[in-house]
C-alpha cells in the first residue's frame, strides 16, 4: 500500500517540476488557458530555486509523512456506522469487491478495506493541501450541505453542494472568465445527486484530469473515482467524521508547509 | 502589387483598431539575407465573435481614470461658466450642460450627459482570484457565489435560532408568546433589488428559494433573536395617501371657508368651488343640476363623494364644465368634487376615498382607429377567397 502510494504520487510530481505548474498538470492537460492568462511574466522552469524544490520532495521522503493512519481507527469507523450499506437491491455491480457481507439484506462494507482507502485517500489530500493544491468539496445530499460548506470555510478550500451547472469545470473560461484556475482535487462525500444518479462532477473531473477522492456507498459506481473510498454516506456520525477527517488532514497539511517554510527561511513568495 | 496591399493593411488596421491585421510578416532565412515573406490571413478570421464576448468589462484602473478626468472636468465647466469650482453640484452640471449643449432630441437618454462613471458604468465584480489563482470566495465554483453564501448565511442563522430554542426547552423556559418581529407596512425585497444588492443574476427559483427560506426563520418563535438582518432585506411600503396632493382652504370676503378643484374625463374639464355652510345647493355652469343633468346616473355620479362623505347638506356646490358628452362631464364634475373634499376632510377619511376609487382619475379614453381596420377594433368583413 505504501509502494503504491509512492509509486503514484512519484508518477504526479515527474510532471511537476514548478508548483505554479501544478494546476497546467494536474487539471487540463494541453489546455494552456486556464493558466495562461496570469497577470504575472512568463515563468520558466529555472526561476524556481532549488530551496523550494526540496521542500516540496520533503513530504516524499517517508510513506506516511502526515501520520494520516493516526487520525482514526477502525473502532472509531464502526463507532460512527460506517460500514452500514444499503439493501441488498441496491447494491452495485462494482460495489461487491468491497462489501463484507450481508446480514438480514443489509449489506456490510469491510471496514479493514476502508481503512485502507481512506488512508490512501487522506495521505493524498495532505500531500495535495502541501502543495497548496485547490481542493473542492462537493456533495449533493441536502442533509449534509450545510456541513460541507463549513468544512471547507473552516479549511479555507472551497465546496459546491448546489445545482450543478454543466460548464462549471468543463466551460470554466466562459463560465468564470479567462484565466480561472480549476480545483486540483475534488472530494465527493456523496457520489449520488438528488435522483440517484451518479454525480456529473465525477465524468467532468476526469474529463479534465482532476483527481477525485469519494466516499462510495454500496449504491454508487466506484469506476471513475480516482481514491475511492468504500463507506457509509447516509449517516450524521459518519458524515461528520469524514469532515473531521479531511479538515484535520488540511489543516495539519497547511501548517507543516508553513512550518517547513519558516524552518528554512523562506518567504511566503515560495508558496505557489 | 506591394503597394496596394500595403493599402489594404492600412485600411483594416483602421477598421480593425489594434488587433494585427491582413498579412503577418514571416521573417525567414534564406542563404545569409533574411526574407521577409508576406503571408495574407482572411479579415473573416480577425472579425470579433461580438456576441460571445458578453457585456463589455471594465478594469478597475479604467474605472479610476474616468472617475479623475470626471472631477477636473467638473471643475473646467465651473470655471467656463464663471461659477465656484468647489461647491458645484449635480444640478448645476445638468444646468450648464444642457446650456452648453442645447439638443432638441425627443429621447431624454439620447441627450448629453455628464454624470459621475459609477453612475454611468454598471457595477460590476472585480477578478475573483488573487495571484496565486486561488478565488477569494469559499463558494466560488458555485458560479453563484453571492447567493449562495447568503442562502449559507440566513441557514445558519436558522440554526442559531433552534440551537437557543432547543437550550430554553432543556430549561423549560420555553414559551410560545415571545416577542414577534413586525412585518406590518413592509415587504421582501423584490427580485431586481435582490440583484442589484448581491451583482449577480439569479433566476426565479432562487429567488423564490430565497422568500421561502426567509419565510421558515420567520416562523420559528424565536426569530426575533435575528431581527436586525431579516428587516435588511425589507423595505417599507410607502403610504400612497401621503402623496396625494389637497388643494388648500381658502377664505373669501366674508370669511367664509372654499376651495376648488380641477378634475378631467375623456374630453371633458370640469372646476368646481366647494363652499363651507352652506345648504346643499348644487349650481353648474349657472343652472342648477337637476336641470343640467336630466339623467338619474349623471346626479348620481355627482353626488356620490359628498354622500361618501356625509356631507350632502353642509357645502354649496359650484361647478363650471366644458368639452365631453353628459357621462363624461359628470364623471369630470365628481373628481373635481372629490378633490375639494380633501381639503375638509380628516387623515383617514383621505384614505378611505383612495380606496373607494373616489381620487383616481379614469384614464379611459377614445381609443384611435387603425389603418386597414374600419374602427379601433372592428375589421373589414374577412373573406376566405
Amino acid at each position: 500500500m505504501s509502494s503504491m502510494a509512492s509509486g503514484i504520487l512519484t508518477k504526479v510530481i515527474s510532471g511537476l517540476r514548478c508548483p505554479r505548474f501544478t494546476a497546467a498538470a494536474l487539471s487540463c492537460s494541453g489546455q494552456a488557458y486556464s493558466t495562461a492568462a496570469l497577470p504575472k511574466a512568463v515563468v520558466t522552469p529555472n526561476d524556481i530555486t532549488v530551496d523550494s524544490d526540496k521542500l516540496l520532495n520533503v513530504p516524499l521522503s517517508q510513506p506516511d509523512f502526515f501520520r494520516v493512519s493516526e487520525l482514526f481507527s477502525l473502532k472509531d469507523l464502526f463507532d460512527a456506522r460506517v460500514h452500514l450499506g444499503h439493501k441488498k437491491g441496491c447494491r452495485h455491480r462494482l460495489m461487491e469487491p468491497y462489501l463484507f457481507g450481508s446480514r438480514l439484506e443489509v449489506d456490510v462494507i469491510d471496514l479493514e478495506q476502508t481503512v485502507e482507502h481512506l488512508q490512501l485517500a487522506l495521505n493524498f489530500t495532505a500531500h495535495v493541501a502541501f502543495r497548496g493544491g485547490l481542493i473542492l468539496f462537493v456533495s449533493r445530499r441536502r442533509q449534509f450541505g450545510h456541513l460541507v460548506e463549513r468544512t471547507a470555510r473552516e479549511c479555507g478550500e472551497y465546496a459546491h453542494t448546489r445545482y450543478w451547472q454543466g460548464g462549471l469545470l468543463t466551460n470554466a473560461t466562459i463560465q468564470y472568465g479567462p484565466g480561472v484556475r480549476l480545483p486540483d482535487l475534488v472530494v465527493f462525500l456523496s457520489t449520488l445527486n438528488n435522483v440517484f444518479q451518479p454525480h456529473t462532477a465525477i465524468r467532468d473531473a476526469a474529463k479534465m484530469n482532476i483527481p477525485t477522492v469519494g466516499v462510495v456507498d454500496t449504491n454508487c459506481n466506484p469506476s471513475l473515482i480516482t481514491y475511492p473510498v468504500p463507506a457509509n454516506d447516509d449517516t450524521p456520525a459518519a458524515m461528520e467524521l469524514y469532515c473531521r477527517l479531511f479538515k484535520m488532514t488540511i489543516n495539519r497539511a497547511k501548517d507543516k508547509r508553513k512550518q517547513l517554510e519558516l524552518l528554512r527561511g523562506l518567504g511566503p513568495a515560495a508558496s505557489k | 502589387m506591394a503597394a496596394s496591399r500595403g493599402t489594404v493593411v492600412g485600411s483594416l488596421l483602421l477598421r480593425y483598431g489594434n488587433k494585427f491585421a491582413g498579412s503577418h510578416i514571416v521573417a525567414t532565412t534564406v542563404g545569409r539575407q533574411p526574407v521577409r515573406r508576406q503571408i495574407c490571413t482572411s479579415c473573416c478570421l480577425l472579425r470579433k465573435n461580438l456576441a460571445a464576448a458578453g457585456p463589455e468589462k471594465f478594469t478597475e484602473e479604467f474605472i479610476k481614470k474616468q472617475v479623475e478626468e470626471f472631477n477636473i472636468g467638473k471643475r473646467h465647466l465651473a470655471n467656463m461658466m464663471g461659477e465656484d469650482p468647489e461647491n458645484f453640484t449635480q444640478e448645476d452640471i445638468d444646468r450648464c450642460i444642457r446650456y452648453l449643449f442645447p439638443s432638441g432630441l425627443f429621447e431624454k437618454k439620447a441627450r448629453p450627459i455628464m454624470k459621475h462613471p459609477d453612475e454611468v458604468f454598471p457595477r460590476q465584480t472585480a477578478i475573483q482570484w488573487g495571484q496565486d489563482g486561488r478565488p477569494f470566495h469559499f463558494l466560488f465554483f458555485t458560479g453563484k457565489q453571492s447567493y449562495y453564501s447568503l442562502m449559507h448565511d440566513i441557514y445558519e442563522k436558522t440554526l442559531a435560532v433552534e440551537r437557543h430554542q432547543d437550550r430554553l426547552r432543556n430549561k423549560s423556559l420555553f414559551t410560545q408568546d415571545t416577542k414577534q418581529i413586525s412585518l406590518v407596512g413592509s415587504r421582501w425585497l423584490r427580485k431586481e433589488e435582490l440583484e442589484e444588492l448581491l451583482v449577480e443574476d439569479i433566476s426565479d427559483y432562487d429567488y423564490a428559494r430565497f422568500i421561502q427560506l426567509m419565510e421558515r426563520l420567520l416562523s420559528m418563535p424565536y426569530s426575533a433573536l435575528e431581527e436586525e438582518s431579516v428587516q435588511h432585506y425589507r423595505r417599507q411600503l410607502e403610504v400612497q395617501s401621503s402623496k396625494q396632493e389637497i388643494p388648500p382652504l381658502q377664505h373669501d370676503q366674508q370669511g367664509a371657508a372654499f376651495s376648488t378643484a380641477v378634475g378631467r374625463r375623456k374630453t371633458a374639464t370640469a372646476s368646481v368651488v366647494l363652499r363651507d355652510g352652506g345648504s346643499g345647493k348644487v349650481t353648474i355652469n349657472g343652472k342648477d343640476h337637476l336641470q343640467f343633468f336630466p339623467v338619474l346616473q349623471d346626479r348620481e355620479q355627482l353626488m356620490f363623494p359628498l354622500h361618501f362623505a356625509d356631507s350632502l347638506g353642509r357645502f354649496d356646490v359650484e361647478g363650471s364644465v366644458s368639452g365631453g358628452g353628459h357621462s363624461a362631464q359628470a364623471g369630470a364634475l365628481r373628481l373635481a368634487l372629490a378633490r375639494c373634499l380633501l381639503t375638509f376632510s380628516p387623515e383617514g377619511k383621505v384614505e378611505h376615498m383612495r380606496q373607494a376609487g373616489l381620487l383616481t382619475a379614469d384614464p379611459r379614453v377614445k381609443e384611435r382607429k387603425k389603418p386597414g381596420q374600419a374602427k379601433a377594433r372592428k375589421k373589414f368583413t374577412w373573406k376566405k377567397r
